[in-house]
């Protein structure tokens, strides 16, 4: 049996809603759950009541420059869902939260802080047998005020990359291990997207992001698994500045919501051009 | 443009009339939802590893039986209980395919995928989805030779 969250050891455990939690506050108005998946049907196949969806491409990326949505779009989205600065966002989704995890990184952009992640999220939801329904919910629009953009905290550049790397800075590589040696230029199962080469940035520790969850429920192991993985085996310091990337930062703000909020890393940023970019640059190194 | 199967094509042009994200995604649910599990009578669980499609993530099988009239029936499981795009898409096949002889079936390329779920077609499913058209024209292949 999964044990509570609070008693995972967790440095930040209010980022996190037990399915417990969500089924008895869902609906509570100060609070909106969120799904978002990366399959585009479930949640119209069924979701959990009162539910609305953010679609990763869609909603939270700029359709015309490779970036994520402005301040105004950012206004217009959270509004459209009837939140409001004291809202708390609760995530979830397919894929072990995956996406619910880059959702939630996207908003910490934003500077909407009042947000957690479902643990577990749908896999955990299903097993348990708890109900989805189709009805997509009403809320009354409102007129959200965001303050601009603000990436440095949470999200690196390729520059800061380069530096960081020159720099012998913690670099987290949490795509497949075939990926990362180079001998696979794409996710198991997913199309080449495109990469010229194939490898890592040099200096980065392989640490596929599944790692961090236990996949019989999707939730995220406790603490000290995650100390076992990130700080004992790999050597990663919770004092030193860490990036995380994988093929285009969604796997990666994975491992940031676990280092940051679980382990209490204290300097984490997620590296969206990832792989896709850095892979295609002229100029860098890589390491096979 | 590539010429499919009448019922396949209807179903493409049917497709074809809804730009509309919002509804395609109905559509598709609707034939997700009239999706019909393999029957005991054709295979149980376990399902063997060979009706397995590689690369779909909602761990898919598919199977062809020759009817009396020389044409293959398709049947379908689809163990992951979030594989709805793969019930949608095996609906479809069963429905436009299901009573043809193998060589139309064997015809058909995997290109009707994009053309099915267009933006509904996420990073992972599309390779699995693909793989469900060409387990399909396997299958059809090896009951051409075993004629």
């Amino acid at each position: 049996m999964t044990p509570a969250i609070e008693q995972k050891g967790y440095t930040h455990p209010e980022v996190l809603a037990s399915t417990d939690w969500v089924a008895e506050h869902a609906r509570d108005a100060g609070v909106r759950l969120i799904e978002s998946n990366e399959d585009t049907l479930l949640y119209a196949s069924g979701h959990v009541p009162g539910a609305v969806h953010v679609d990763w491409t869609s909603d939270l990326n700029d359709q015309v420059r490779r970036d994520y949505i402005t301040r105004e779009s950012f206004e217009q989205l959270m509004s459209r869902i009837g939140a409001t600065p004291d809202t708390t966002v609760v995530f979830y989704g397919d894929k072990n939260n995956w996406w619910a995890c880059y959702a939630f990184w996207v908003f910490q952009l934003f500077g909407h802080t009042r947000a957690k992640v479902m643990d577990g999220g749908r896999i955990k939801w299903e097993k348990e047998n708890r109900p989805l329904t189709r009805d997509v919910p009403a809320y009354s629009r409102t007129d959200y005020k965001a303050p601009d953009r603000h990436d440095q905290p949470h999200r690196a550049f390729r520059d800061d990359v380069l530096k960081h790397m020159q720099a012998r800075g913690q670099l987290v590589d949490v795509r497949s291990p075939e990926e990362y040696a180079g001998t696979r230029m794409h996710m198991p199962d997913y199309p080449n997207e495109g990469a010229l080469r194939g490898g890592h940035i040099p200096g980065a520790k392989s640490i596929p992001w599944a790692r961090a969850i236990n996949p019989e429920d999707g939730t995220f192991k406790p603490a000290a698994d995650l100390r076992k993985i990130y700080c004992d085996e790999k050597r990663l310091s919770p004092s030193e500045a860490t990036i995380a990337y994988c093929r285009i930062g969604e796997r990666s703000s994975h491992t940031w919501f676990a280092l940051k909020y679980l382990l209490g890393f204290g300097e984490v940023r997620n590296y969206d051009g990832s792989w896709t970019e850095w892979g295609n640059m002229v100029g860098v190194p890589i390491e096979k | 443009m590539a010429s499919f199967p009448q019922k396949l094509q209807s179903i493409l042009d049917t497709f074809d009339l809804f730009p509309d994200p919002a509804d395609r995604t109905n559509l598709l649910l609707s034939y997700a939802d009239q999706f019909r599990e393999v029957p005991p009578d054709v295979a149980t669980r376990p399902f063997g590893k060979s009706h397995q499609v590689p690369q779909c993530e909602s761990d898919a099988y598919v199977w062809a039986m020759k009817m009396p009239d020389g044409t293959l029936k398709l049947h379908f499981a689809v163990e992951n209980p979030s594989g709805v795009s793969a019930k949608a898409l095996a609906t479809i096949l069963d429905r436009s395919l299901s009573g043809l002889p193998a060589d139309q079936i064997a015809q058909v390329d995997s290109s009707i995928v994009e053309r099915i779920f267009r933006q509904n077609i996420s990073m992972g499913k599309g390779m699995g989805l693909m793989s469900m058209v060409e387990a399909v024209r396997a299958l059809a292949r090896t009951a051409i030779a075993n004629r």
